[in-house]
């Protein structure tokens, strides 16, 4: 691809050139690639069989992984073995978490129906409570947020002097997938404490990136995703103190301490805690060096493209190190997404996706952001395999991008009813353009 | 070409998409999501509109090995095909939603938004064709430009000519049918299979997408709500009631909730419908035959058809051709001439029809002008009637 800057854009992408083993993957966030060595334990375990439940050798011999890797998932985040409960991913985990604490809490303290969740949660964690609320009797309280996406620590905590004997638990991501905001869970768990209100957290993004201790924290459960972090997908833990009451949401052979029945998918499980152990180990390391290439990132597009807005804190404690996430004015975030794609640059908009469709973000407009700013919206999310040479093709092709995606934003800008012909000749409810030519 | 092709999940526009591959155009697919609405379009799967198609296309890209996307144009449709919609009907008209998607929202947002992001073309799977044509270029002496003429597909049965005709001269250069030459639908069913696309047999759509249903009446009264009034004969004699003139089309026979059989014991019929009113006047079948209908709004695909009727005093304007009112209406004989309308010069269109008449031609349908197989213009038609004498010609 051309390398000669932003001058050389063609009228039209040719991705003929792009050689598809040197594609820009910015979007770590989404998933990161499968450690050589995770694959490798992976295989290995695969390779040797076994179900942890059954009681002979080869049963033993696969418990004995799984044992062994939750030990070792433990060990890197601070926790117990016996805290540890595997997944099948961060959704499960969330879900365990919302649901189960709700039932769990519900059996001695009926009262206790509301939700606390913060309202730039990961759809894990919000559509599960909005579940509750919609079949189990829960009322969700939606945490207000400032306008870097950061929990209003004070309105938490009014809530919670209002209504704690009616509050069942309160789940606070650890940081934001989408903008990056590091938030103040100090806080929440110093305010829940007194009340003796259990805290969950979803730290899916964060482990890779920040120290994740679960013990000093003070939780009382905590989401962990493997894929995010080395591992294959499909595996994860909710990571909860024993005494904490947990109704399970999957029932069957009574595995993982009767709260998440299922055979223990030992490879994956394997596989996890060797990625983790890995990512954990070079964690402050690789902070370090992908906060430099995002600086970078960040200095780069505000100089290119100088009315393109972070959105987020500022790169500081404040920001998951390798996030950098903007919206850039004028431009919807599909055109941008295609037109970066096509470039060989991979990035996402960074909101759920309905069927594909990039809907406005939750996180976006939960911070204030206006509907249209939203549509324009970018994330860039580096990880263990981003380079400086990655940040420097993005920029290379990005001040051109954004010129496209501007002039296609124009020409798919609202309805111009009746400019082809004059107005329809009688049409009373056709909806005029309002105001501006 | 760089071509977009538009993917619905339908077997139609997927096999043009895999014949513009073949044709050796650089294509991306794209899937245009119409309603924010999942559920509401998610029963019956039609074909279009329901996450099921999304998928489908999806699977189409994969097997054709082109990217994907889907784009969310769902509030232009909203505010243009959905609105438009509702107003008509409340106005007393009948709209046609697929007209108005073809001009708002595939050959407008979508083949703008393609053309501003660097693609040549759109491609979908309508059965019509575009035929490219060399004429002497009036700017450069000597010279040639070549300019895009719309012909009804060798497929009878399922030419989509008709809806296509609003899109203007401009687009359709734009516009490539790689469906155009196929005389049948087994034919495009038998080349999906051929290249292992699924959707091969899934049905056709037919109803209106965003009315789930099919229940139109229901649908515009969930949006306007009840409005009694009365349903009366040519005379004024009222013989029942309505819930909203709006519900009601021009030459509907069924569902006029009269239980009194006419004095003649004659079927009735919606002669007009009157929303300011909101009266509903029914009467017998000849009284619904025209052969005068004026249009508005026109969009003119051949020029030198009209210029040649303008050249010639003696045809002050009319041409011989064909009209067509509904998507898979009958041609009828015509004479038909441009006139000023309220948008401008050209923009209103008059029609003659020459010895025969058409039943139920409503304000706000589409009507199409044909020469042969070629297409001349589309209007929307704003009224009709009978002419009391016959032409003296």
């Amino acid at each position: 691809m051309s390398r000669s800057g932003p001058d050389a854009w063609p009228r039209f992408v040719d991705w003929s050139a792009v050689n598809p083993d040197r594609t820009v993957y910015l979007d770590h966030a989404a998933t990161t690639p499968v450690s050589p060595r995770a694959v490798d334990a992976l295989l290995a375990e695969l390779r040797r069989g076994g179900n942890p439940s059954s009681l002979h050798g080869a049963g033993r011999a696969a418990r004995r992984t799984v044992e062994e890797s939750r030990e070792s998932v433990a060990a890197s985040l601070g926790a117990r073995p016996s805290e540890v409960v595997f997944t099948a991913g961060g959704t499960e985990a969330d879900n365990l978490a919302v649901k189960g604490l709700f039932w769990g809490r519900r059996t001695a303290h009926p009262e206790r129906r509301r939700i606390l969740v913060s309202a730039v949660e990961h759809h894990a964690v919000l559509d599960p409570a909005f579940w509750m609320a919609e079949h189990a009797g829960a009322e969700i309280v939606l945490l207000a947020v400032d306008g870097e996406g950061r929990l209003d620590v004070a309105a938490l905590e009014s809530e919670l002097a209002a209504h704690a004997d009616e509050t069942a638990l309160i789940s606070v991501m650890w940081a934001n997938n989408e903008i990056g905001t590091v938030q103040p869970l100090d806080a929440v768990v110093r305010a829940a404490r007194p009340y003796g209100i259990p805290v969950h957290s979803d730290a899916v993004q964060a482990v890779a990136q920040l120290g994740v201790d679960f013990a000093a924290s003070g939780l009382d459960a905590m989401t962990v995703s493997g894929h995010k972090l080395g591992a294959p997908m499909g595996v994860g833990a909710l990571v909860a103190t024993r005494g904490l009451p947990l109704t399970p949401v999957l029932h069957g052979g009574g595995q993982e301490r009767s709260v998440r029945s299922g055979t223990v998918d030992a490879p994956a499980v394997r596989a996890f805690a060797v990625a983790l152990a890995e990512t954990v180990a070079a964690r402050e390391a690789t902070a370090v060096r992908l906060a430099g290439l995002r600086d970078d990132l960040v200095a780069g597009v505000r100089r290119l493209v100088p009315d393109a807005v972070l959105r987020g804190p500022e790169p500081s404690s404040d920001r998951l190190p390798a996030n950098a996430h903007f919206t850039f004015p004028g431009c919807e975030g599909d055109s941008l997404l295609y037109l970066l794609d096509s470039a060989g640059v991979q990035v996402s908009t960074g909101s759920a996706c309905q069927a594909g469709v990039p809907q406005p973000s939750h996180v976006l407009l939960a911070a204030g952001v206006p509907e249209d700013d939203a549509r324009g919206a970018l994330r860039f999310s580096l990880g263990a395999t981003s380079v400086a040479d990655d940040v420097a093709r993005l920029l290379d092709v990005l001040p051109g991008v954004v010129d496209r995606a501007r002039s296609a934003g124009l020409a798919s800008a609202p309805a111009r009813l009746g400019e082809r012909n004059g107005e329809r000749s009688a049409g009373p409810a056709h909806p005029a353009p309002s105001g501006a030519a | 070409m760089r071509v977009l092709a538009a993917m619905s999940g339908g077997v139609d526009s997927a096999v043009a998409a895999a014949l513009a591959v073949e044709a050796g155009h650089d294509v991306v697919g794209v899937h245009m999501a119409l309603s924010k609405n999942r559920d509401q379009f998610r029963t019956g799967s039609r074909g279009c509109c329901s996450i099921e198609d999304a998928g489908d296309a999806r699977r189409a890209a994969d097997v054709l090995g082109i990217p994907y996307y889907v784009w969310d144009l769902s509030d232009r449709f909203e505010e243009t095909v959905v609105a438009d919609f509702v107003a008509e009907y409340e106005a007393g008209r009948t709209p046609n939603p697929c007209v108005r998607c073809n001009e708002h929202i595939k050959f407008e947002a979508l083949l703008d938004k393609a053309t501003a992001l660097g693609f040549d073309a759109v491609a979908t799977g309508h059965y019509a064709q575009v035929v490219r044509r060399q004429v002497p270029d009036p700017a450069a002496p000597g010279g040639t430009r070549t300019v895009a003429e719309l012909h009804r597909s060798p497929n009878d049965a399922k030419d989509q000519s008709y809806v296509l005709a609003v899109m203007g001269r401009d687009r359709l250069e734009r516009s490539i049918f790689p469906l155009g030459g196929f005389a049948s639908k087994d034919e495009v069913r038998a080349e999906a299979e051929r290249r292992g696309l699924s959707v091969s047999a899934k049905p056709d759509s037919y109803d209106i997408c965003f009315v789930a249903d099919g229940d139109t009446q229901g649908f515009l009264r969930e949006r306007l709500g009840s409005r009694p009034g009365e349903v009366v004969d040519t005379d004024g004699r009222v013989l029942g009631e309505h819930d909203g003139a709006y519900a009601y089309t021009v030459g509907q026979r069924k569902g006029l909730g009269i239980d009194r059989p006419a004095d003649d014991g004659r079927p009735r019929y919606v002669l007009s419908v009157d929303t300011e009113a909101n009266r509903v006047v029914i009467g017998a079948a000849e009284l619904l035959s025209v052969d005068r209908i004026a249009g508005d709004q026109s969009v003119w695909l051949a020029d030198d058809v009209l210029a040649a009727a303008a050249a010639d005093p003696s045809r002050d304007g009319w041409f011989d051709a064909e009209v067509q009112v509904r998507a898979h209406g009958a041609p009828v004989a015509a004479r038909v001439r441009a006139v000023a309308g309220d948008g401008g010069s050209r923009a209103g269109t008059e029609v003659e029809l020459v010895d025969a008449t058409l039943r139920g031609v409503a304000a706000g349908q589409s009507l199409v002008v044909y020469v042969g197989t070629r297409v001349i213009g589309q209007s929307t038609v704003v009224s009709a009637h009978r002419a009391r004498l016959a032409r003296a010609s």
